[in-house]
This record gives C-alpha cells, structure tokens and sequence, in this order.
C-alpha cells in the first residue's frame, strides 16, 4: 500500500482498536471475553462478556426439591463448595423454622474455614502465576489437595461435597479427623510464611501489583464490592462479625483491612484472611461439643440407616424424603453468608410445596466482574490479568 | 441475642420512617422474619431508591442486588426485587416494585453505578424493560438468543439446541431433540397435594346460610 501522500502527517488520525482477550486465554480464569477498546497500550473502555458458561442453575432449582438442589451450589463457585451449601442450608432453615445442632454448627464453621483457605490458595497461587511466579503455585497446590483429602474423608468427594444439608450436615466427622485437621492446622502458618517470603517483598511482584486498579472506599461500596475486595479498600465490613451466622459469634478472629485498595492489597487481605481462619479452624477443634449432627425431625431429615431396618415408620420416612422431599412454609428469605469472595446470599421464594418457587443466587463474582470497565481505564494491557485475579474471578458463580 | 434485638430497633424505626417520609411512593413496609419488605410503586422506584440511599436515619448506601421474580397469574407478572444494605446501621431493605413485559421500570444506574449488570441481568431472563440504562444487552444467554428464560412459561429444555455440524463445518442451531420425552415428577403426595374439599363438599359450607324452617313434621 503507498502511503498517502496528500494529506500532511500532522492529520493523521490514529484510531482506536478493539482487542480480544479470551474467551480462551489461560489468565481469564475461565471463560471470559473481555472486548478491550484500546489507544495503543492504554485501555479505554473493557466491555466484559459473560454467560459462557450459563447453565441456567436459578431455573434448575426451580424444577428440583430442596434436597437435590443442594449439589447446584457445590458447582457455582467450584473452588469455595461448602460456603455455598451453607447460604442455602440457612436459607432453607430460616423458612423453615429450624437451627441445626451445635455440633453442626461448629462443624459447618470448620469446613466453611477449610474451604475459605482452599480458596484463597487457588487464587493467590494463581494469581501468581498470572504476573510471572511459578512456584507458589507448585507449593500450595499440594496444601489443596491435603484440604481435598478433609473434603474426601468427611463426606466422601474431593470437590462436590453435597455435605452441608438443611438441618445439619450429612453426617458426623469420622474418627481421628479432627487429629488430622489439628496437625494440619499446626504445619500450615509455616506455608503462609514461605509463601509470603515468595510474594510479599518480591520485587517483580509487587511492580505488578502495587498502585494497579486503585479503587477506593467509595467506589468499592458504590460499585457493590463485597469480601476481600471491600476490605482491601478499606472498609471493615465482615458478615461473620456483623450478621453472624452459625456459630461465628462464639469464635474469636480479627477482621484485616486495606489502606490502598490496590491489588497489592487485595493480595494482602487474602493472606492474612488465611491466617485468621488457621485461627479460627483451632478454635472450632476445641470448642467443638459433642452431640448429634443433624435436627431431629424426621419430616426433615431422614433416619439412620439402622433405624430404617427395624422401623415401618423409619421406612417411610426415608422414601418420602428421597422421592416428595419435604415442604417448606410459604414465604421468602434473604440470606447472607460471607464466602471467600464475598458476599453470597440465597433469596429464597418459597410456595408451600416441595420445590422452591424462585431460588435467586446472589453471587460475590458477578459484580466484582462489572467494576473492571472502571477499574481498568487508563490501565495498560499488560495489567488486565493483575486485576483480573486479584478480584478472585471464578466463572461457575459469575455465570451461574 | 441482644444483637438480633438492636437490629430490629433500627429496622422498625426504618421501616417508620419509610412510610412516614414517602407517603404514595411507598405503599407498605413490613418485617417479617426480621427482614425489612417496602412495596414500591413502580414511577416512584428512583426517588425511594435515592432517599433509602442519602437519608440519614436509612443510610442504604450500597446495592447488593437486583433479581426478578415471576408470577404469571398476577394481572403484573414480573416482580423486580432489589436488596439495599446499610453498613452504618447494619441494616438491610428489600424494594419490591411490580412490572410487565411492556411497563418499563426506571433504571437505578443514576443512583447505584452496580445496578448496571444487575438490570442487564433482569432483562436478559425475565425480559423487564429499564427505562434510562445505557446499555440494556443481554447479558448472560448466548449471542443471538430468543426469549427470556427465567420465565415460568419458557421450558426448561429450552427451544433450540447447538452442536458442531462437521459437514459445514461451523456450530448450528436445531430445535431441541429429545431422545425420551421431557418428564418431570410432581411428587407431591395425594394426601396433602391436592385441595382436601371432595366434590359436593362445598354445598356443605352453603348450607347454613339457609336456616330450615321451623315446625314441620
């Protein structure tokens, strides 16, 4: 192509392009396209596309009972299982009228701790690796697959643990699990103290991460952050401490917060989040009281096994569990629980019967996602996957 | 426990003020499970919305969500359901305003930027139209889709299904194929399923009302 030659250099216009990150790139996450409008190296607008991974999970719900709704939540957020599984144990239990026993409660607290570590690690790790480091991502995958081993031996899956169940949990914690959990809780400061001796003062990860996608106190609560992303800008916001649920307000822990809101920070919060939760997993070990798991009421939860070899009525319990499922009162919930990304909270519409009418998932992921056009602007490209995962994105819950 | 009560002072005196303040806007606040309903009227939802947000004693500041919900016997179907959270009060409100296919509701992304996706989010499943959003798209359903799917009356299997087509060598759209039909189990037992009145009971109800006539026989 000659160049034009009537037209001095001076008028020139250099337009903007649009660039393609995704739906198939290894630092997405997942499934995302981001549509980039770009100036040169400089982002000027981020139009995110979602839905990839759609599954219609809310309408699901709608066509199943209660019970067998339960495994939909393991797969939202397929990195934080059991978090999930509580919203809606509490959600049903709420309409319900029932509160789970105290042994449930501190076991459902364990596991929701587990789970926030388990978390956390993937996202750190991968995080990581998404500006440049390698092995913190070889090193915390194998504490991962030790918490998938807790996950294995109290329920009976690595990931999809169907495990905490309206009422209670599914079933009592093996013996010599708490022993296990205990040593492990033990060893697992000393992971967070090499990791951080990977990361935190590390030269190359902190020019990634230090000043990029600024937000601020305002904006995180404009823009509708929850979780580590709202406390890393500062805010002391923490649904464990201000609407307990469970048992977390007999439970001793701190809340860490942000200065900058950066991604730095956002790190920061993640880490020392864990080392709260180590705290707060002791904590469970200890106090935890004997006694049953699950409520007792047989038009919620079915009988023991040997019951049901001896009982008619047992019998019948179980099949009307396992086919009708019970039925919850009319009526509608709001409830929150604090997951590892944020926010997550169950609205539950309820018609009487057996299925629930409308099952809204409120999902952290999801509006973490619609503030990257405003944090990104002005950004360069090569910052797009240091706030993409510092956010902590997982698609199964942003897409639902 | 004593937390749970201070929670519900400052809800009932929300919910007070709610109604005092904004007379027509609102129509009614309740608690129920300790948890702040407000019907809204739905020309009213950017002013309720701004004066939950600014006001003093409410202080709503931050948008958790927005959803819809269907109810197809109601003359407006569509429910939109927003749930505002108060950090400085620890309080949360849930603003119900009603709506059909073709009654726009006012978008709040003058009020809460986050309201943005959330709208999308409405639209794209329930098919609610906000008036003023700057970028009303779907959000969530592929490029290209038809209906809203959230719907009660859109089927759960959907209308059209995609699959690779090796000769053309691209992805197709087909009408959704079955290898059995689409079952779905009502197990809801007889016993307490169904209405209990028998046909003719509900003569028995009728007659009282007129009394027999004395004497006789």
């Amino acid at each position: 192509m000659s160049p034009d030659t009537t037209r001095p250099t001076s008028e020139i216009e250099i337009e903007n392009y649009t660039l393609n990150f995704g739906p198939q790139h290894p630092a997405a996450h997942g499934v995302l396209r981001l549509v980039l409008e770009m100036d040169g190296e400089v982002i000027e607008r981020v139009d995110p596309h979602i839905g990839l991974l759609h599954r219609g999970t809310e309408k699901l719900i709608e066509y199943k009972t209660y019970l067998q709704a339960i495994p939909y939540f393991d797969r939202l957020d397929y990195v934080s299982p059991m978090n999930q599984e509580q919203a809606f144990a509490l959600a049903v239990e709420k309409l319900l009228g029932i509160q789970p026993p105290p042994r449930a409660q501190y076991i459902r607290v364990l596991f929701a701790e587990l789970t926030r570590i388990l978390n956390h690690i993937m996202n750190i790790a991968s995080y990581a690796m998404d500006v440049g480091a390698m092995t913190p991502f070889l090193w915390t995958f194998e504490e991962r697959e030790k918490l998938m081993g807790f996950y294995d031996d109290v329920c009976g899956a690595r990931m999809h643990a169907n495990y905490i169940r309206p009422g209670g949990v599914s079933m009592d914690m093996p013996a010599g699990l708490k022993e296990r959990i205990g040593d492990w809780a033990d060893k697992y400061p000393k992971m967070i103290d090499d990791l951080e001796a990977l990361l935190t003062d590390n030269r190359i990860f902190k020019q990634r991460t230090v000043d990029i996608g600024i937000v601020s106190e305002a904006e995180a609560i404009a823009w509708g952050f929850t979780g580590p992303n709202l406390r890393a800008s500062g805010v002391p916001w923490d649904l464990r401490k201000s609407q307990p649920y469970d048992c977390y307000d007999q439970l001793e822990f701190d809340v860490p917060i942000g200065k900058h809101g950066d991604c730095y920070d956002r790190y920061l919060v993640r880490i020392l989040e864990m080392r709260e939760s180590v705290k707060l997993i002791k904590q469970c070990l200890e106090k935890m009281p004997s006694g049953p798991v699950r409520v007792n009421d047989r038009k919620i939860q079915a009988p023991p096994r040997g019951e049901m070899k001896t009982s008619m009525e047992a019998l019948i319990h179980h099949f009307k569990l396992y086919t009708e499922g019970f039925k919850v009162p009319a009526g509608e919930c709001y409830v929150v629980t604090e997951a590892p990304k944020g926010e997550f909270a169950v609205y539950l519409v309820s018609d009487g019967t057996n299925k629930p009418y409308r099952c809204r998932i409120k999902a952290p992921g999801f509006i973490h996602l619609a503030g990257m056009d405003a944090m990104l602007r002005g950004h360069m490209l090569a910052d797009v996957p240091a706030v993409l995962g510092s956010i902590d994105i997982v698609f199964g819950e942003v897409d639902r | 426990m004593t937390q749970t009560l201070t929670i519900t002072d400052e809800l009932r005196a929300a919910a007070a003020h709610i109604v005092e303040a904004l007379p027509g806007d609102v129509m009614s606040a309740d608690i129920v499970r300790g948890e702040l309903i407000v019907q809204v009227a739905r020309a009213s939802i950017v002013k309720v919305a701004t004066y939950l947000r600014d006001n003093v004693i409410c202080q709503f500041t931050q948008l958790i969500d927005i959803c819809g919900v269907d109810y197809p016997e109601r003359a407006e179907r569509f429910e939109v359901v927003y749930h505002l959270l108060s950090m400085k009060k620890n309080t949360r409100v849930r603003l119900k305003v009603p709506a059909s296919e073709d009654t726009p509701v006012a978008s709040l992304t003058g009020v809460f930027p986050c309201a943005d996706w959330f709208e999308r989010e409405v639209w794209d499943m329930y098919g609610v139209y906000f008036s003023g959003h700057p970028d009303l798209r779907r959000i969530l359903t592929d490029y290209g889709f038809d209906g809203h799917p959230q719907r009660k009356d859109f089927p759960l299997t959907g209308y059209v299904e995609m699959r690779y087509d090796e000769d053309q060598k691209r992805v197709i759209y087909e009408p959704v194929k079955l290898v059995q039909d689409f079952r779905t189990f009502d197990f809801l037992s007889p016993w307490e399923g169904i209405q209990k009145l028998l046909p003719g009971d509900e003569k028995a109800t009728v007659a009282p009302a007129t009394p027999p006539k004395q004497g006789g026989a």
